[in-house]
């Protein structure tokens, strides 16, 4: 009997610290102490910073959840205004884009965010264009001027289309951005001096100032033994901005007729090998853009610009000793012009979630990083980032800025004169599922191997699939 | 105190150990498979964030995979793919069975070529796939060493056959080191007398297998086809990461499998469940036709022994 009993407890004891080692987290040890009336927090976390707290009304901790660290390089401006609070602990919470990892992350603990106690709950959410409406549309966001505190003044110098992403359908709008991100056609001086004999933005923008005259560009640069675009997704966005209704309307799907003639442009450029078949973000994609591509330009915004296309265009990259500068590959040979269309990629928005409660914090933040000229104004000189203040824009565009990347270009100015005539009143929550399965469906019909009925009957079988709710 | 047995029963104890197994079975296998069949006469999906259902629809989703989606055609590309990747496997796995056994050969070295051919197998079949991506991508290894000694490339992962053989190749390298082995080990288990006699009766090689190797190890065969097939039909992970989830080209290598995570994105589990029960019965139907074929195999022994026994006591 006792030697029953012994093995018994030995068991529970076995079990028993077993399982506690799955409990405890050995990240953080928090340790309150009690003083006179404030509570003093110290919070331990692995990099041994030490935060001394104080408490108030608002929240001591904000987090933030996010895709990347572009909005925590950001929130060093916003650190430097001396307005976060020094007993604030700002959690960002980073889930990676693939696969609709983060909104799957997003969704999840929005849904629990009543319930979650007041420090675990979601204060700050960053959302990207194609699915902005999604969160917009419901009351899991708050109004950026009723419930945060902003004026109609402070967002007046906002670029219109960047408040119509995030504005639900009553005309409340529910987020705010530091960027705005208007498109241009980048292409290459060197091909476009040997196609159509001169380089200067100004005439090359005149070569190409509609789909028939870009066409027309495309026959002459393939006779010469380049490729117009480098693949089937290229151009998409200069048309699906440029459409006449939503992809969704009363839950019935309508391909938009501008969509189609990309599917037509691009299928006739496919046939007749004026691009490469390649896709966006594949590596043949940034091999073409780089010294030994034979592509005439490429559809990108602001950041894609400075930054995507300058890496892929350096011969020696900056991770293995290159410089950025004229010489080291093709830095130098690119240039901008508006292109046939206005149009505008990506961007980031901030929503203040509710259920905040730190939301005189979220005012200052929203106030300091998209509405402060003088802050918008310095990062984009710090990083060339283009940021969503038409004023501190326009000021850069008239002043001598230039890009020694873009031969002395000041893209500034074209950034600041595209930006304003984007219209992107026809968004809808479905956008980003929508136009990813267009794409897939319509690469087998560029391919050859499917007719075009069946890319689109395809497409349609996709979008249900995705979204049980809708019909064709 | 009265003594009740004068043996000790160990019988409690086996039962005892079981419920472990029991408990695992219940837990991770039974209640997901009566929530599974229950959520699939359900509407219920996420619409965004808003939660739509869950509502009793009856027979409505099974209505819809029947005669709205193309669930025959993922079946099809399924059983193709699955095909594509079978037959090589099983007679390359019968081939190098035979020669592994075959008492006149005596190749050195066995166990480690038994080692290089299982090892495919152990690699995840996700890295496996991610690796094949990116060797018979359109700009590739593979496509370069074609460029380079003056052949036309070939857009692997663009073409169906391309796509299709890739995943039925990459099936094929994974799975027939394991069959291999499962044969040894069939081709072992004979009586080494029969083949000595054959032998000394003059049978060759060729004879001895079709006689005596291949009757005898049938049942093996069957269960290796019929485990292949179960697998077959749930294969996943190498066309869901060589297509990105796609099934490209034209849906041709989407499996029924990929067709159900297609839901996942939507949350959808009233269709999922639906799907998941139409597989689960078109596995239950095969396993039946195994079990069949391997009970009726004993049956029939049983009743040729019997036979034998009658005409003995004649």
């Amino acid at each position: 009997m006792k030697k029953k009993l012994f093995s018994l407890l030995l068991v529970c004891i076995l079990v028993i610290t077993s399982l506690v080692g799955c409990g405890s987290d050995g990240d953080k040890e928090v340790v309150k102490q009690k003083t006179d009336d404030q509570d003093v927090v110290t919070q331990t976390t692995d990099d041994q910073e030490v935060v001394t707290q104080t408490a108030k009304e608002q929240g001591k901790v904000l987090n933030i959840y996010c895709w990347n660290t572009e909005f925590q390089d950001r929130f060093e401006y916003f650190k430097k205004s001396g307005k976060l609070p020094e007993d604030v602990v700002v959690n960002f919470i980073v889930t990676p884009n693939e696969n609709n990892a983060y909104q799957n992350a997003l969704d999840a603990a929005l849904l629990n965010q009543e319930s979650a106690s007041a420090d675990d709950k979601i204060d700050i959410f960053l959302v990207e264009a194609d699915y902005a409406l999604k969160y917009v549309n419901t009351d899991y966001t708050l109004d950026v001027v009723n419930d945060i505190g902003l004026s109609e003044a402070d967002l007046s110098q906002q670029y219109q289309y960047t408040k119509d992403i995030v504005t639900n359908g009553n005309g409340v709008q529910k987020g705010v951005t530091w960027q705005a991100t208007p498109g241009l056609f980048a292409y290459r001086r060197s091909i476009a001096k040997d196609i159509l004999g001169t380089d200067d933005p100004a005439e090359v923008q005149k070569a190409l100032a509609d789909w028939t005259k870009f066409n027309e560009v495309a026959d002459q640069a393939s006779a010469k033994g380049y490729k117009m675009l480098s693949g089937y997704d290229d151009s998409y966005r200069t048309f699906a901005n440029n459409i006449s209704a939503p992809w969704v309307t009363n839950d019935v799907i309508t391909v938009d007729a501008n969509l189609m003639k990309w599917v037509d442009q691009t299928k006739s450029f496919t046939d007749k090998g004026y691009n490469n078949k390649t896709s966006l973000w594949a590596p043949e994609w940034s091999a073409d853009q780089g010294p030994d591509g034979k592509v005439f330009g490429f559809f990108y915004s602001t950041w894609g610009i400075n930054f995507t296309l300058l890496g892929n265009a350096l011969e020696t990259s900056k991770d293995e000793g290159g410089k950025e500068e004229v010489g080291n590959g093709i830095y130098g040979d690119y240039a901008v012009c508006y292109g046939p269309e206005s149009y505008y990629w990506g961007g980031t928005w901030i929503c203040a979630a509710a259920g905040t409660d730190n939301a005189s914090l979220i005012k200052d933040i929203m106030y300091v990083m998209t509405c402060d000229a003088a802050v918008l104004k310095q990062i984009t000189v710090d990083t060339q980032d283009y940021t969503n203040n038409q004023a501190a824009m326009n000021e850069l565009a008239a002043g001598d800025f230039k890009s020694d990347f873009l031969g002395g270009q000041n893209h500034i100015k074209l950034f600041a004169e595209s930006a304003t005539k984007i219209d992107m009143s026809n968004i809808s929550p479905y956008d980003q599922g929508l136009t990813e399965e267009f794409q897939k469906a319509f690469k087998d019909y560029f391919d050859g191997n499917v007719d075009k009925d069946t890319a689109l009957s395809n497409f349609y079988n996709a979008a249900i699939e995705k979204y049980p709710n809708l019909k064709k | 105190m009265k003594r009740k047995t004068k043996y000790v029963n160990y019988t409690k104890w086996g039962y005892i150990f079981l419920i472990p197994f029991f408990i695992t079975y219940i837990v991770f296998s039974l209640i997901p498979l009566i929530s599974t069949i229950y959520n699939s006469f359900f509407e219920n999906y996420m619409s965004g964030l808003t939660q739509i259902g869950p509502k009793f629809i009856g027979f409505d989703n099974y209505s819809s995979i029947f005669f709205k989606s193309e669930l025959p055609v993922y079946l099809k590309n399924t059983f193709v793919i699955w095909m594509m990747g079978f037959i090589p496997q099983i007679i390359f796995s019968l081939l190098l069975a035979a020669w592994f056994t075959d008492l006149k050969l005596k190749l050195k070295c066995t166990g480690f070529f038994k080692t290089v051919f299982y090892m495919p197998n152990i690699i995840m079949a996700s890295a496996f796939s991610m690796l094949f991506f990116t060797m018979f991508s359109d700009a590739g290894p593979v496509n370069n060493l074609l460029n380079s000694m003056g052949l036309p490339t070939y857009r692997f992962l663009a073409e169906v056959a391309g796509t299709r053989g890739l995943i039925a190749f990459m099936n094929y390298l994974m799975w027939f080191g394991n069959t291999t082995i499962i044969l040894m080990a069939a081709i072992m288990g004979i009586d080494t007398s029969l083949f000595e006699a054959a032998q000394i009766d003059g049978a060759n090689s060729w004879q001895t297998y079709k006689k005596i190797t291949m009757p005898l190890i049938k049942p093996i065969l069957a269960y290796v086809l019929i485990t292949s097939l179960i697998g077959g039909i749930q294969m996943f992970d190498v066309p869901q990461i060589l297509t990105n989830g796609n099934g490209n080209p034209n849906r041709t290598s989407m499996t029924a499998i990929m067709y159900l995570n297609k839901h996942l994105y939507s949350k959808n589990y009233g269709m999922a469940g639906a799907l998941s029960v139409i597989l689960f019965i078109v596995t239950c139907i095969l396993s039946f036709f195994v079990f069949r074929y391997i009970t009726k195999d004993r049956f029939a022994e049983k009743v040729m022994k019997r036979k034998r026994g009658d005409s003995c006591e004649n």
